[in-house]
């Protein structure tokens, strides 16, 4: 610890930070702009400034950039200093000269940085006469807006975009005052994370599109804590809503998952809550579609479900709360995972390795650590974008370990970058295609499924003997293999990165190896698996059998209702299965919030509610749990969450008449009782009971307006505002103005700091974990609780088979999502249906690029335009995972390919 | 007993004072032009909406009677898609007069709102919007702020300098 002196009073303080962020800890109202918490400093902009002495004596001191200074012991320092004061002014009324007269037309406003910065210095009052300067701005595709006259050059954008994300399309154009931050000619920017520019930028250059098209202050919204629905990573975000409708996602601080930043499906996949294809109404289809009213509901449900034999069909991107409701109402031998066979089995082999402690499941903060990483058979830009975004800090930090020999501070962004130059740690990716990591791959591997696991048995091999190794591997694999495994031998924090994207075992059960062989006694290797969606890790957990069980139980055991929940079953397996499963059933009770090819076929359609409308836990891949709470109170009163249906349909099995229906008691209290492997959920957050100074937290900032006029025009008197019995959180206004339990921030705000810099006043120190502790609770212990074993089921070598190739499902961020592509943004982004497949293979075919060919895949045929891709090895074909009209497969697949006719 | 008929005169002498009791609704009083009163919405010079959406009045309202939703034209102009005030609620404070940063919202000299029925009380847009520019003529808020909405092109506002050609190298 060191001591600095603050305006003559000593702090204690952790020494090699930087001035800026020690007083920014230390709770000062310190100005700035360039300075990221996660990008360092660049001592760019001028805003910092405060005065330095000599010593305790010197009375003149100097000034200096508060951002650019390491702390050091007995530091004197001042932030009050009349000409450091005077200087802080300067600059912003220096910046203000060109900034435009837009805040009321501007989206920032009310959450902006600059506005903030401006308030704090002083500046009121415009002395500047002249012209202001103006640019053009540009079209940068579906998700952010572009307004440059607004711009205060603090290249925050470009650092983030390029330096931090790796972005090739948004550059700094121009000289001198004339610089400009845009892209080459107008066009969508390709980044997945240019999302986050419209939290990067201090002020309103860069917008959130979606939220423009139906604008809402931040100071307007009722907003609370949730976790991101999109993929397995769960990241943490703030849902805001008005009038009913959602209207934002920003990123919510989480030290240990999701930093400051979160993916472009997180950010704008949210629109389905609004969507027009969202259940209204409960539906009983007896002879013809007919909406019933909740006491026809109940009376054919209570029929239902006394006089007949029901199974339940889970789904992993329901809550655990809701999955157990349905457990419970259906029984533990009639439950089944929505998931296909294949896909379970991958999770339970997943979920053994995570069990069996050998291995260490990393977060995405520590994946930031990692110096070597091997990736196994996923492309994760695409699969889990966020975990992407983590490894390329990591291969990006590598070289900067050599900084400190030569004391250059950790944070000293652009001196790191002059060393680093082209260096970077070692990445391996074995993948059948290329993905937008492998720039920062030494050599890319594309190879197939069957010989990416080959390959991992050999790296593993390598490592260890005890691993089995892999026959008939060629010269040049061997060599390839005997390379990673030296480079992950060396490494003192490897990270091995698998996944279900392939449906390949054997891939899983490679990286396993590799994982295991580099644990030692002392030190766990890290090993990350990518999971399929929200919430499969945690249904996975609940050890439960798949839908081929489910449908066998159909045709063996007198069943006759099954009841889905939350889940399309066409996404889960072959479009044929599935229609045997649905049709073999005389009731089909569905509950979803969206209508699709499932809810379609239902005799009972029950509106459920979505994330922003509910409350529940979801376990992310990680295997953390995390609570996400219901954003507002929904108008329709039909959108309740699964859970509370669920736990009414129990109660008319047990013959309480609906007059008589009691609130579920704690759901995941019982849980836990049931499934010891869930301990600690139960107590991820703060009780419903949970009160401060007697107080909720409420979900709306103290200046939430038109309370009295939103709802006038219904009815002049207004209502009594919606209550929250499930959580600490309160719908309204009112409430506790403090700091809320880090679990329970439904926003960031800070006196002074209205935007969502005022995340700063929330950590216990600057880019570290919020007050009281990150979020969230790992669900897997680190204890080893099984003996090491290796697993041996090597695959032959792949063989291209004449006439029959092996179907890859490849995925993309925007489109293999079933909600987020609701969100029009999402759509425009999403690829067109096509079929990649490699040179040789489009000339056997006889086939060029964009020609149409015909995919026979179990049973259905399907016309698609061929894209022609370079790499992908020969006798695979890639097809884009679950998008619109490519769903209904069983994976993994093999289909036939012919060139069609047009 | 002295004091008891001064009283009594001079309570007599009032019969031949001026009058302080106007005869209201026949006989009107006089409102200075800053009198707050009605609220209203104006247009600019060019007849096109003051109102931008920016929700500053519906934040400024203490008793929060005011609720808008911002909404676009094909030209990027911003208006409210509606603008309800409750003047059951209204206290004519005039902080969303003073919060109004395009002179949009005003509070006028006229009063007679009353009404039977509370909910006559709740004025819509089309309610509240005027043919005119009310207190403040002349001043039209696209034309001082530097985004395009369809009023001016970039650059061609007050005190604005052209946009500049980022491919020149000239200082």
């Amino acid at each position: 610890m060191a001591t600095i002196y603050i305006d003559h009073k000593a702090y204690e303080v952790t020494p090699g930070k930087n001035v800026l962020e020690t007083c920014l800890t230390l709770g000062f109202d310190l100005p700035y702009f360039c300075w990221h918490p996660a990008m360092g400093s660049v001592g760019a902009c001028r805003q910092c400034a405060i005065k330095l002495f000599k010593d305790e004596e010197d009375t003149k001191g100097r000034l200096v950039m508060s951002c650019m200074e390491t702390v050091k012991d007995n530091m004197y320092l001042s932030i009050e200093d009349p000409s450091a004061r005077a200087f802080r002014t300067q600059v912003i009324e220096w910046l203000m000269t060109n900034h435009p007269h837009d805040c009321a037309v501007c989206d920032e406003g009310g959450s902006c940085h600059l506005q903030d910065m401006t308030v704090m210095t002083g500046h009121n009052y415009r002395r500047f006469q002249f012209p202001k300067r103006s640019y053009k701005n540009q079209y940068l595709g579906p998700f952010i807006n572009h307004e440059m006259n607004r711009c205060i050059q603090c290249y925050r954008c470009v650092r983030f975009y390029k330096d931090y994300a790796g972005g090739k399309d948004l550059d700094v154009f121009a000289a001198h005052n004339h610089v400009y931050f845009g892209r080459a000619a107008d066009g969508t920017l390709e980044s997945e994370f240019s999302g986050n520019l419209a939290e990067v930028c201090p002020t309103g250059v860069f917008t959130d599109k979606s939220l423009k098209s139906h604008y809402t202050r931040k100071w307007d919204m009722t907003m609370a804590p949730s976790i991101c629905q999109h993929c397995s990573l769960g990241c943490n975000i703030i849902a805001g809503e008005r009038y009913g409708e959602l209207r934002q996602i920003t990123n919510r601080y989480n030290g240990a998952v999701n930093g400051y930043f979160i993916c472009d499906r997180g950010r704008f996949g949210y629109e389905f809550v609004n969507s027009i294809n969202r259940i209204q109404q409960p539906l009983v289809r007896a002879h013809i579609p007919e909406p019933a009213d909740k006491d026809s509901l109940y009376r054919q449900l209570a029929i239902i479900l006394t006089k007949h034999r029901t199974i339940g069909i889970a789904s992993p991107r329901a809550s655990l709360e809701a999955n157990f409701a349905l457990r419970q109402l259906v029984g533990k031998e009639n439950f089944y995972q929505g998931v296909s066979e294949t896909e379970a089995q991958l999770m339970r082999n997943i979920l053994l390795t995570l069990n069996a402690g050998h291995t260490h499941s990393p977060s995405l903060k520590e994946t930031e650590a990692a110096d070597v990483v091997f990736i196994l058979g996923e492309d994760l830009t695409n699969s889990a974008p966020m975990l992407a975004l983590a490894v390329r800090q990591a291969i990006r930090k590598v070289p900067f370990e050599k900084a400190a020999q030569i004391s250059i501070p950790t944070w000293h962004d652009a001196a790191l970058r002059e060393l680093a130059q082209e260096e970077k740690g070692e990445l391996f990716i074995a993948y059948p295609t290329k993905t937008k990591l492998d720039e920062l791959a030494g050599k890319p591997l594309h190879l197939s499924p069957d010989e990416i696991a080959r390959l991992g048995y050999a790296v593993a091999a390598y490592l260890n003997t005890n691993s089995p190794a892999p026959e008939g591997l060629s010269k040049h694999s061997l060599k390839l293999a005997r390379h990673i495994a030296d480079s992950l031998k060396k490494a003192k924090n490897s990270l091995i990165i698998c996944g279900t994207s392939l449906f390949n075992e054997a891939i899983i059960n490679a990286a396993t190896n590799i994982a295991m062989a580099l644990s030692g006694e002392e030190k766990k290797a890290n090993l990350s698996f990518i999971v399929p969606e929200c919430n499969s890790m945690g249904l996975a957990m609940m050890d439960a059998p798949s839908l081929t069980y489910a449908m066998e139980a159909l045709e063996n055991r007198d069943i006759d209702t099954v009841i889905v929940l939350e889940n399309d079953l066409y996404r889960r397996g072959g479009k044929k299965e599935i229609d045997l499963l649905l049709e073999q059933r005389k009731n089909l009770v569905v509950l979803d919030h969206l209508h699709h090819e499932t809810s379609n076929k239902a005799s009972i359609l029950i509106p459920v509610a979505t994330f922003a409308e509910a409350e529940g836990t979801i376990v992310n891949n990680e295997g953390r749990a995390q609570r996400f709470f219901q954003v507002f109170s929904p108008k329709n009163e039909n959108f309740r969450e699964s859970w509370s249906w669920l736990d009414e349909f129990r109660q008319f099995q047990n013959g309480i008449s609906p007059e008589e229906l009691q609130e579920p008691g704690n759901l995941l209290a019982g849980m836990v009782r049931l499934m010891p492997q869930f301990k600690g959920v139960d107590t991820l957050s703060p009780a419903a009971d949970f009160r401060i100074s007697g107080q909720k937290i409420p979900r709306e900032p103290h200046r939430y307006s038109g309370r009295t006029a939103m709802l006038a025009n219904i009815n002049v008197s207004e209502p009594k505002p919606p209550e929250d019995h499930h959580s600490a959180l309160s719908f309204t206004m009112e409430g506790y103005k403090g700091m809320p339990p880090a679990p329970l921030i439904p926003f960031f705000w800070a006196p002074g700091w209205n935007s969502v810099q005022s995340v700063n006043k929330y950590q216990t120190e600057v880019g570290g974990s919020l007050r009281g502790g990150d979020p969230g609770e790992r669900l897997f212990s680190e204890i080893r609780s099984a003996e090491r074993r290796y697993q041996n089921h090597i695959p032959p070598t792949f063989i291209p088979s004449a006439g029959e190739w092996l179907i890859l499902p490849l995925p993309h961020i925007f489109g293999s999502e079933e909600l987020s592509i609701y969100s029009p943004g999402i759509n425009e982004r999403s690829p067109k249906p096509y079929i990649a497949i490699n040179r040789k293979d489009a000339k056997n075919l006889n086939a060029v690029e964009n020609d149409l060919v015909q995919l026979r895949i179990q049973d259905q045929s399907y016309f698609l335009p061929v894209r022609i891709m370079e790499e992908l090895p020969e006798g695979l074909a890639g097809i884009p995972y679950q998008i619109p009209g490519l769903t209904g497969i069983s994976w993994p697949a093999k289909g036939i390919l012919t060139k069609g006719n047009t | 007993m002295i004091s008891l008929l001064r009283t009594i005169g001079l309570t007599f002498m009032h019969m031949f004072r001026k009058r302080e009791t106007i005869q209201y609704p026949e006989e009107k009083i006089s409102l200075h032009p800053r009198w707050r009163g009605r609220i209203v919405l104006t247009r600019d010079p060019d007849m096109g909406e003051r109102c931008v959406g920016c929700y500053l009045c519906a934040a400024a309202c203490p008793v929060d009677c005011i609720s808008l939703q911002a909404t676009e034209d094909e030209n990027g102009r911003r208006y409210p898609e509606f603008f309800r005030i409750n003047f059951s609620r209204c206290i004519f404070c005039g902080y969303c007069e003073e919060a109004c940063p395009t002179y949009a919202i005003q509070l006028i000299p006229d009063f007679e709102m009353a009404e039977y029925n509370r909910q006559d009380m709740v004025y819509e847009k089309e309610d509240l919007l005027i043919d005119s520019q009310g207190k403040y003529p002349g001043y039209n808020y696209y034309k001082i702020a530097g985004l395009d909405a369809g009023v001016k092109e970039k650059g061609t506002g007050e005190n604005e300098d052209p946009p500049i050609d980022i491919h020149s190298l000239l200082p």
